[in-house]
């Protein structure tokens, strides 16, 4: 009979054998993964569990969660999922339940995910600040102006190239806050909106010679590889208090998605609030430059941290 | 079997051969990182081709051998999911594996099975096209041959299988291509994870490559596109060099 139906089985087998190949041999690598049935006898219950974090890139790309999580995993037996997706991003995924705690800075979209009821137990976490950067020739003449609404203003008068991230992060809020402060609207050619994240707006200033406004973490880190310059100074270098980039933790609220983890999102918030944490983030350098300033250990009651800003208990009696 | 052993190795070779290029370059990784995300990027893609292969192939095959009304209209629907933009399949599925989802209770989001989900997803349409293809150019007398001397359907079937080999590893390959380098639907469905200590979860070389850019750093991500290339080649040649074997032995 012609009909070769063996080979054929063998090499269907043998394609069977490549698929299993590939799933045993990367099963075997996953160490860190959500199955930890094996050491979950001796170690806490929480062990095993995985803690889902959606952030921003400016706190992810710094390298800073990955330099202190070791130590939060180590404690509790668990794994860290980091997710960097931008402020409006990381508030979104926790929005429909996808993670157990966001670390973000938009302070305006942070209390409205609150007021929402989707987030609980807000923390003060740390802060650096924002800078408007731009070429060392500084067309627009705006080096060392003590105000960045005087400075923006000044680029839309000059029309000089300004690069926005446009994509609804937290410092694509702070900039929008900031053309508003000032009066103007933003638009025209010299205004581009790039959608991407701060390290590739730098780039894309640079090869342009725009300005921009950055926060100063990735702006250091990124510092070496592009001729902008620092114009208008946050407030860290004495800049005007409106540049500041305060950072927030919170925990999703487990009322909204009974499947968040609670808490172990709880015992993130304390542990990175803790003083030792914090003292690891003002230590964390790159390129011998500190770049968060921790916030949350103080001698002073501080109430507005918990809640949404301006929020009384007397407007909820009303 | 002799598969195994070699999957566990290349991640290590493959870190052992990055170093010394990358260091050249400039880019420096921590130890593991580069093998991690060629094992993920391997894991996720080859599984998904491989469980699409096993759908695509008798379908193609089933489409191909039998005349049915609306057959050109199957035709161009998976024409056009060839086309199906990664980034909105990532969507899709993201709407799907997302707590709020139909599967949202299996968990599976920022997960490599949410990986393969989508990489399924966008390989299905090549692989099952361009087998149709293949089948479709098997001249009608090898199917009349197999009938007359007495053939089941299966056999029919596999004896165009045979016949369309050539075409069917294209397919697979095709597929794979696909699915290794696209950057969408991996970025948004599994969240370019990787753990504290640079092991990779659900980072792949493209995601990897994606980060590397978003952060300027365009050095770093040419020396892992060179890795991605030379893992496609890699995987390329042993389909060819496999298929070859196939058929002499």
């Amino acid at each position: 009979m012609a009909i070769q139906r063996r080979k054929f089985v063998a090499a269907l087998g043998a394609g069977t054998i490549v698929g299993t190949a590939g799933c045993s041999s990367t099963g075997g690598s996953d160490g860190g993964g959500s199955g930890g049935n094996g050491t979950a006898d001796e170690m806490p219950s929480v062990a095993g569990e995985t803690l889902t974090l959606t952030t921003t890139t400016s706190t992810y790309d710094t390298g800073l969660l990955d330099e202190i999580h070791t130590d939060f995993e180590e404690m509790y037996g668990v794994t860290v999922d980091a997710v960097a997706q931008g402020t409006g991003a990381a508030l979104e995924t926790a929005r429909n339940g996808d993670s157990d705690i966001v670390m973000v800075h938009a302070r305006g979209l942070e209390d409205e995910f609150m007021r929402n009821g989707y987030g609980v137990n807000r923390r003060d976490l740390m802060f650096n600040d924002f800078v408007i950067v731009g070429p060392a020739d500084d067309p627009a003449g705006i080096e060392g102006m003590g105000s960045a609404t005087e400075a923006l203003t000044t680029i839309a008068e000059a029309q000089a190239p300004f690069v926005s991230r446009g994509d609804n992060s937290g410092t694509h809020t702070k900039e929008l806050n900031l053309w508003d402060a000032a009066g103007t609207d933003p638009g025209g050619d010299w205004y581009q909106e790039t959608g991407t994240g701060m390290g590739e707006a730098l780039n894309v200033a640079n090869q342009q010679g725009a300005y921009t406004l950055s926060d100063r973490g990735t702006f250091i880190s990124q510092r070496s590889e592009i001729d902008l310059t620092i114009l208008v100074q946050g407030p860290i270098e004495g800049g005007p208090e409106i540049l500041a980039n305060p950072y927030g933790v919170m925990a999703v609220n487990p009322g909204v998605h009974e499947n968040a983890n609670y808490d172990l999102a709880m015992a993130y918030i304390g542990w990175i609030t803790s003083p030792g944490v914090q003292n690891a983030i003002s230590d964390y350098q790159v390129n011998g430059e500190q770049l968060f300033f921790p916030e949350a250990v103080s001698e002073d009651p501080d109430f507005q941290q918990y809640v949404p800003e301006g929020w009384s208990s007397d407007d909820a009696d009303a | 079997m002799p598969l195994e052993p070699v999957a566990q190795l290349a991640p290590a070779l493959l870190d052992a051969g990055a170093g010394p290029a990358t260091s050249l370059l400039g880019a420096s990784f921590r130890e593991g990182y580069v093998g991690s995300i060629v094992a993920v990027s391997l894991y996720v893609s080859l599984t998904a081709v491989a469980l699409s292969t096993l759908v695509s192939v008798p379908a193609a095959v089933a489409i191909g051998l039998t005349d049915f009304p609306g057959k050109g209209f199957v035709k161009s629907v998976v024409n056009t999911g060839m086309g199906f933009p990664s980034v909105v399949v990532g969507l899709v599925v993201l709407f799907a594996v997302s707590n709020q989802g139909p599967l949202g209770s299996l968990e599976l989001i920022f997960t490599r099975e949410a990986m393969i989900m989508s990489q399924f997803v966008l390989a299905t349409p090549p692989i099952t096209a361009i087998s149709l293809a293949a089948v479709s150019g098997v001249d009608d007398g090898v199917r009349d041959a197999a009938r007359v001397l007495g053939g089941t359907r299966v056999d029919v079937a596999l004896v165009v299988i045979k016949e369309a080999r050539y075409g069917i590893a294209t397919a697979v390959l095709a597929g794979f291509g696909r699915a290794i380098s696209e950057v969408g639907s991996v970025l948004i469905v599994g969240g370019n994870i990787t753990s504290a200590d640079g092991i990779s979860k659900t980072r792949t070389l493209t995601t990897a490559i994606q980060l590397e850019a978003r952060q300027g750093r365009y050095e770093t991500a040419m020396v892992l596109g060179a890795v991605l290339v030379a893992l496609v080649l890699t995987v390329n040649a042993v389909v060819v060099r496999f298929g070859d074997r196939g058929v002499t032995g």
